[in-house]
């Protein structure tokens, strides 16, 4: 089954560069996870703070700064996972540093 | 022919579960399974009365079921995966097999995987305890749902959510592999006994529906002890529910009102239920790997055996409680202990105890703390201090019953 992992991390959480992430041991245990093949694709996100939100409203595109919502976590990352059930994909978002961090990784499953 | 309709009401109690654990593995299809297995005891009636009742009903009732499925998915077959399930099936269409391999985990029971989906973590609580009725134990949308206090409506839409969940989200439709086990178990007791509190806290004439919850968590604790017999704590719990049950009658008054332990008629607890928990827990226990269904057995266990309540050993009872607050670090837990340090040692200590609890402040708005209070005061002969404490708890009590019973113990402090 294909999953989309939401990573979340508290708003004000220290932010890494890509360097550091790579050089962090705990992401390289998770990538050593990752490299069994069942991750898709996905992305790291930059924090919310360098978020655009768009809406349109009748003929006008409204722009405002930040995420749409003001929340304690911000989507830092998306991974999208092919498992074959429920519990794979459990045991793999609690491997994520992020799950344990004060944040937290939703588990979605993809409309297929 | 009353024979048959008892034979076949019999077999439902017995065998629901286990036909519609069997469809769901060999369908896929919640819906499905249930459907054909109602069919299944229906047709029953009928060809029961005329052919006679089969030597092995479960087995008659499974293969009817599982014909119905067939026929059904036949119909039904448009794509390729319906096809496949069709023909699936109808390699399946020998004799009845009960042993079915397949999984790694080693258990084979389909009911297995029932219980272990229907209290998968990832369904909300409510979901679990409702699925498990429903599809394990055989109960109606509609008896749920009085059960619960909640509308027919409500309940028949909660069934639905947690099936689609089950589909949607990809719950596994197993027993846990060995890595998960342990912590699963602890969910599916977690799930039983909640269903036997629900019924088991039920007190008023109103809620003798509810008390049906409890005869219901017994029989899936007794089947969970039967599918488990490696597991010391599904045997701690089954016991546990026993000893529990046997005081249930006894608990509330003709009036309605509670009755405490100390109280209660001795002599109209349930012997055979005492007698069979108290075994079951010593089986449990010869394993030498105790858990927080054993030690609250063994507390229950130390009231019923007890010829009187003064009899009750409550060190014994400190110390057990002093156990389980190492499983369960929980501050309802220390207020038990509280309470069988107050009777085995002195009011005072006890008191002691729910002081340290009280300045924590973990139990805040919880009646219970400031009735222990009342409770070990009244003991020690503080009436007034009592009455006090007794006047706080009825400020957060919520159940009648345990108001009335509030009350008459404020107005007895008031006039000592």
């Amino acid at each position: 089954m294909k999953y989309a992992l939401l990573f979340c991390s508290p708003v004000g959480g220290e932010e890494q560069s890509p360097a550091e992430h790579a050089a962090d041991p705990r992401f390289a245990a998770y990538f050593e996870e990752v490299r069994a093949g069942r991750v898709t694709g996905g992305a790291r996100l930059r924090p919310s703070a360098d978020a655009t939100t768009v809406r349109v409203r009748g003929d006008e595109v409204l722009l405002s700064d930040g995420p749409f919502a003001e929340t304690k976590e911000y989507l830092a990352g998306i991974a999208f996972i092919d498992v074959a059930d429920l519990d794979e994909a459990i045991a793999l978002a609690a491997r994520h540093p992020a799950a344990a961090d004060g944040g937290s990784v939703e588990v979605r499953p993809v409309w297929e | 022919m009353p024979d048959v309709e008892e034979a076949v009401a019999a077999a439902f109690r017995e065998e629901w579960g286990q036909v519609v654990a069997t469809l769901i593995r060999v369908t896929g299809d919640w819906d499905l399974a249930e459907e054909c297995a109602q069919d299944a005891f229906a047709q029953a009636l009928d060809r029961w009365r005329r052919d006679g009742v089969p030597r092995r009903p479960g087995a008659w009732l499974t293969t009817t079921a599982r014909n119905r499925a067939l026929d059904v998915l036949r119909r039904e077959a448009v794509g390729a995966a319906k096809l496949r399930e069709a023909a699936v099936l109808a390699r399946d269409e020998g004799p009845y097999d009960p042993e079915y391999d397949g999984d790694d985990s080693g258990v084979q029971d389909d009911r297995l995987r029932l219980i272990f989906t229907c209290c998968h973590p990832a369904l909300p609580i409510e979901a679990r305890v409702a699925l498990t009725l429903r599809t394990l134990a055989g109960l109606a949308t509609p008896e749920i749902a009085r059960a619960f206090l909640v509308p027919e409506a409500t309940m028949a839409q909660r069934l639905v959510r947690a099936k689609k969940k089950i589909r949607n989200a990809g719950i596994p439709y197993r027993v846990p592999p060995a890595h998960l086990l342990p912590e699963r178990t602890t969910g599916v007791l977690g799930v039983l006994y909640l269903l036997f509190n629900e019924g088991y806290a039920a007190t008023s004439g109103a809620d003798l529906v509810r008390t049906d919850l409890c005869a219901e968590a017994i029989r899936l604790a007794r089947l969970l002890a039967r599918l488990m017999p490696d597991e010391p704590e599904a045997l701690g719990l089954l016991a546990l529910l026993l000893l529990h049950d046997a005081r249930r009658h006894t608990r509330v008054d003709a009036a309605g009102d509670l009755v405490t332990l100390e109280d209660q008629d001795r002599g109209a607890w349930d012997r055979t239920e005492i007698d069979e928990g108290a075994e079951l827990l010593e089986t449990a226990l010869r394993r030498g790997s105790p858990g927080p269904y054993q030690i609250q057995a063994a507390i229950a266990a130390c009231h019923t055996t007890a010829a009187t309540a003064e009899d009750t050993d409550w060190a014994d009872i400190a110390a057990l409680y002093g156990e389980l607050a190492r499983f369960v670090p929980s501050a309802v837990v220390r207020l038990n202990r509280a309470v069988a340090v107050g009777m085995s040692e002195s009011p005072d200590a006890g008191l002691a105890l729910v002081a340290e609890l009280e300045a924590e402040g973990d139990l805040d708005g919880y009646h219970l703390l400031p009735a222990t209070r009342a409770d070990l005061l009244r003991r020690s002969g503080r009436t007034n201090e009592a009455a006090a404490a007794y006047e706080r708890a009825l400020q957060l009590v919520e159940n009648d019953a345990e108001r009335r019973f509030l009350q008459k113990r404020l107005a007895e402090c008031r006039s000592a």
